[in-house]
């Protein structure tokens, strides 16, 4: 069976949410969630999904030698990362000190408890959690139609730290400035939860489902646009 | 900047939204899943479904309802009532729920809050905590606000907290259903006590309330009933009243 999009199941939460959204921007196309590397490879397309903690996600993952279809993914089509999804891409999470896939060069950390007070001296809530501003950092086909500035759902307690400040693709604030979006070649993976952020995320997720990394490369190339 | 956040509760028991006064007195206010998708509409930041089902051979009731609304509806849904094992959770989860909430269980069983924290993520599990003055503290209650249990309603917030709780549903029991507004002093108590988000429930009758809740109680988020499906307010309206009063809001 090839699927058009492939949704990555690794036992790590509740995919039927972002299967759900997925099939809503995307009716015609087959959408399978599955743990099977061959599906993986054969798909158009690919969503990494996640929640819970790094060192569970990381065991999981290899628990079905899902590494290296992964690796080969997110190199090689359309690739989304969400949430966990995003963070495990990095070298290293502070959650459980966790060696995490390294496809991208950083990493992940917690927000430290000390800086958790806002502009008027009120404690901030770890996991940051509900509905915050997103800044887009670079123009990117799968911010389009999508205000700067738009509101997404996240919950999270740890956010990722690229060592290459050219993949970010947005940032929120909390109250610090963190990266929300990474995008590298065919990758681009968020913190917070398109499948979750109402219209703003079925938007991103239908950007997502039409967009070609190759078109957008060629289109920075002949611009001369400052594409990542 | 974080939105605070409102969260219409729907009340469900034999398929229908009802709504409690003091938990006893029901009014039917609708079918859920059409509710749900105005509410989303209207701006709601969430929706939190309460199963009230007393018998548990009704207990799928609240699966397809949850199901349906998943497919169409796509804000964050917390679903709570009748939670009694991991199973329970993993059922509501895979019919479409992003969090659960556990409240009497987590009193008979603590361990409960963390062994679904451990397997699903603390962002996934809320604990409601049902809470009544008594003398210079709050007392938890269980059983819909029926049974004493003597805990210490700071002492067992902090205590779920530490089981891996990823947020907490408190409520009022003196306030609930008089539309007198939250209690004020519990709210804050609780949300100075903890690092994770407070929902404040129990007890709003006007705009005012809810912005009494964050300010005053420093509450994460809002719950509220009655006065969104009635229609006497609009989410929408809500949440410019809470802006113009300071508020970060989602519009």
């Amino acid at each position: 069976m090839k699927a058009d999009i492939a949704v990555i199941d690794y036992g790590m939460g509740n995919l039927r949410s972002v299967s759900k959204a997925i099939e809503h921007v995307a009716p015609s196309a087959s959408v399978v969630v599955t743990a099977d590397p061959a599906v993986i490879a054969a798909a158009g397309r690919v969503v990494f999904p996640g929640q819970g903690a790094a060192p569970d996600c990381m065991r999981e993952i290899d628990a079905r030698g899902l590494r290296q279809a992964i690796v080969d993914a997110a190199h090689s089509k359309p690739f989304l990362g969400i949430c966990m999804g995003m963070q495990v891409l990095f070298e290293h999470s502070e959650e459980g000190d966790t060696a995490c896939l390294g496809i991208l060069p950083g990493t992940v950390q917690r927000f430290p408890h000390e800086a958790m007070v806002d502009d008027r001296g009120a404690k901030l809530k770890v996991p940051h959690m509900g509905w915050n501003n997103v800044h887009q950092a670079m123009p990117h086909p799968l911010w389009t139609g999508i205000e700067e500035g738009e509101r997404f759902y996240f919950v999270h307690s740890y956010f990722v730290q690229p060592a290459a400040p050219d993949i970010i693709a947005g940032f929120s604030h909390y109250p610090f400035p963190f990266t929300c979006a990474v995008a590298s070649g065919s990758i681009f993976a968020v913190q917070f939860h398109p499948e979750k952020s109402q219209n703003a995320g079925l938007a991103l997720l239908g950007n997502f489902v039409t967009w070609n990394p190759g078109e957008h490369a060629a289109a920075c190339d002949v611009s001369g646009a400052a594409c990542a | 900047m974080l939105a605070k956040r409102i969260i219409p509760c729907l009340d469900v028991t034999h398929g229908r939204v009802v709504k409690g006064v003091n938990f006893v007195e029901l009014k039917d206010a609708g079918d859920p899943v059409e509710i749900a998708r105005r509410y989303n509409e209207a701006g709601a930041d969430e929706l939190t479904f309460l199963d009230i089902t007393a018998s548990s051979d009704e207990r799928d009731l609240i699966l397809h309802i949850i199901e349906a609304v998943a497919a169409e509806v796509f804000i964050p849904l917390t679903v709570g009532g009748g939670v009694r094992a991991v199973g329970d959770v993993q059922r509501l989860l895979n019919a479409g729920a992003d969090k659960v909430s556990i409240n009497t269980s987590a009193v008979v069983n603590p361990q409960l809050v963390k062994d679904a924290s451990d397997r699903y993520g603390s962002q996934c599990i809320v604990v409601a905590i049902d809470a009544k003055r008594s003398g210079d503290h709050w007392e938890v209650f269980t059983h819909g606000g029926r049974r004493a249990t003597g805990l210490d309603a700071v002492e067992w917030a902090k205590k779920m907290e530490s089981l891996g709780a990823g947020e907490l549903l408190l409520t009022s029991m003196d306030r609930d259903g008089t539309r007198s507004g939250f209690d004020l002093a519990l709210t804050r108590a609780i949300s100075d006590a903890v690092d994770i988000p407070i929902i404040a429930s129990g007890g709003v009758g006007t705009l005012q309330h809810l912005v009494d809740g964050v300010k005053e109680g420093r509450a994460d988020a809002v719950l509220a009933a009655s006065i969104f499906h009635f229609g006497e307010y609009g989410i929408d309206e809500a949440k410019r009243y809470m802006r113009q009063h300071g508020i970060e809001v989602r519009l």
